[in-house]
């Protein structure tokens, strides 16, 4: 019984960590004055309406949205038919993909930025596209594990098989009965994307840099002159990514309920 | 025949993208890392290995990103037990809530740990009001001050990637061992860590790959000031007087030779877990 105590001190101490800077990041956003105080000495909406003024705030949210969302379609464009068909038809490739998937995970943003630097830098071709194009495979992780988890819970083939058998073409079978039943797991995917592309910085800020500046970009900048728009930026990131973990969370308990029907 | 051919052309575009924009920057990432002016040299690995600055930078990373996945394995371990005890809809809330903390990283977090622990941070403060010096001289743009970043963002990682090797332990196996005369001490030192240290191990390396290739919060907190890989390769790469790309690519084959080595090792110790679950 003693040892439940000791665990449970633990678990406290983690909600403890994992809260309080996101908290105190979130009231800074409405702090007044939080220099020499503990606590701020007034709350206001000042930060906030002033971020929300500031056009290369609202330009620079565009271009995230942009960059990730362009990124997260051409994955749901190019990468998961390849996954299906790879995962239905060659099972026995499917190993490659998990291979291709831990690779992604090997070369984390900052080696990546080298590679990509070195090959296309010096040839005319437009870096932010480059910097598209690896996104694209750096969410390969998050697409193939959505895909996946989904085909796998619907018995995918017996469905595929069941509607040709019942007359339908291969292309009919496909949209009209294999996608609508794996479309939560893989929106679910999708949007986990999103927001892991949303808060990427390396490879943006060392491929690309200030040309095309992202949330993360002009974060980075208001870190160094004003603190109290730099948590306004933070606490809409905050917003942005609770609401997406909401709505990931609730298509992932949809999907799971269908599996179990 | 035809119809696999059919099927073939849906895969194409995803193997350009992989080529385009994964094989081929690594393998000019390579080629460039044994390339001089005009030729072939080991130079830039031979500058790199009796470099001590770049030495340091990886000795830096090593004992941060190792130090951070420790220790919170350690905590998360303890947490994920307390945790089992709940039922299952709190548990996946409890998941839940710490999915949304993983997204909180990088930039960001930099900021929160500045708001906490910065020069006029809300507990510097708050220990110089106590007078407690010891604390209120602590320096967030430290290896220590590091530390605590590096530890914000592996435990919501580590917690994800232990919650189903405990859940693997079977109440039936803990029932047996209760019948047989085993305390709880006992089960959990004899069967239930054994069984899970494969896991552990695996959560291990990825939790010091994921420390290793980390870059952006350490940027945030201490520009190209404290010496990381990660940092050395950003300011190699991207620095406009003292650029030296193909330094850059030899450190950064280096690292990803680092992280390959870890992957590898939790792949394996998976793939072993698998196997006695």
């Amino acid at each position: 019984m003693k040892k439940r105590g000791f665990a449970d001190l633990f678990f406290f101490f983690l909600l403890l960590y994992l809260f309080l800077p996101i908290l105190a990041t979130m009231l800074y956003a409405f702090a007044t004055n939080w220099n020499k105080t503990v606590l701020p000495e007034g709350l206001t909406f000042k930060w906030i309406s002033t971020l929300f003024q500031d056009s290369s705030f609202i330009e620079a949210f565009g271009r995230s949205v942009l960059l990730s969302g362009g990124a997260v379609l051409l994955a749901l464009l190019f990468i998961v038919p390849a996954i299906f068909v790879i995962v239905l038809y060659f099972p026995k490739y499917e190993k490659w993909i998990q291979a291709a998937v831990v690779m992604v995970y090997a070369f984390p943003g900052v080696i990546l930025a080298v590679g990509l630097i070195r090959a296309y830098a010096h040839i005319g071709v437009p870096m932010i596209l480059a910097v598209l194009g690896a996104y694209v495979i750096s969410i390969l992780p998050y697409i193939y594990q959505g895909t996946r988890n989904s085909l796998r819970s619907v018995n995918a083939r017996q469905l595929l098989d069941a509607a040709e058998l019942l007359g339908a073409s291969k292309a009919q079978a496909f949209t009209k009965i294999l996608l609508p039943a794996v479309y939560p797991g893989l929106f679910a995917g999708a949007l986990l994307s999103f927001s892991v592309l949303f808060g990427e910085f390396v490879l943006i800020n060392l491929v690309v840099g200030s040309r095309f500046e992202t949330v993360q970009i002009y974060l980075m900048k208001k870190l160094s002159t004003s603190g109290h728009i730099a948590s306004s930026v933070v606490f809409v990131y905050l917003v942005l990514m609770g609401i997406l973990t909401f709505i990931i969370s609730m298509l992932t308990k949809r999907s799971k309920g269908a599996a179990k029907v | 025949m035809t119809s696999k051919k059919q099927l073939f052309v849906w895969i194409l575009p995803f193997l350009v993208l992989v080529l385009l924009f994964f094989i081929v920057p690594l393998l000019y990432m390579v080629i460039s890392s044994f390339s001089s002016g005009d030729g072939f040299t080991f130079g830039h690995y031979h500058e790199v290995l009796t470099s001590r600055y770049i030495l340091q930078g990886f000795k830096n990373s090593i004992t941060l990103s190792a130090v951070s996945a420790i220790i919170a394995l350690i905590v998360t371990l303890f947490a994920v037990y307390a945790i089992m005890r709940f039922s299952e809809p709190v548990r996946e809330r409890i998941l839940m809530i710490s999915n949304l903390t993983s997204n909180f990283s990088g930039i960001p977090l930099a900021f929160a740990f500045i708001v906490l622990l910065g020069n006029s941070g809300l507990f510097t403060l708050l220990f110089e009001k106590w007078g407690i010096d010891s604390l209120a001289s602590f320096s967030l743009y430290s290896w220590s001050g590091l530390l605590l970043v590096y530890i914000y963002f592996q435990l919501p990682l580590s917690l994800m990637l232990l919650y189903p090797i405990y859940y693997g332990i079977q109440q039936q196996w803990k029932d047996a061992a209760a019948l047989l005369g085993a305390s709880t001490f006992q089960f959990w030192r004899k069967i239930g860590v054994p069984i899970m240290l494969p896991g552990i191990v695996g959560t291990f390396s990825v939790l010091f790959a994921n420390a290793m290739g980390a870059y952006a919060s350490a940027y945030a907190l201490t520009g190209s000031n404290y010496n990381l890989v990660a940092i050395r390769i950003g300011a190699l790469i991207s620095g406009d007087i003292f650029a030296q790309p193909e330094l850059a690519s030899a450190v950064a084959v280096l690292l990803g030779v680092t992280m390959v080595i870890a992957m590898l090792l939790s792949e394996w110790s998976i793939k072993k877990t698998r196997r006695n679950l």
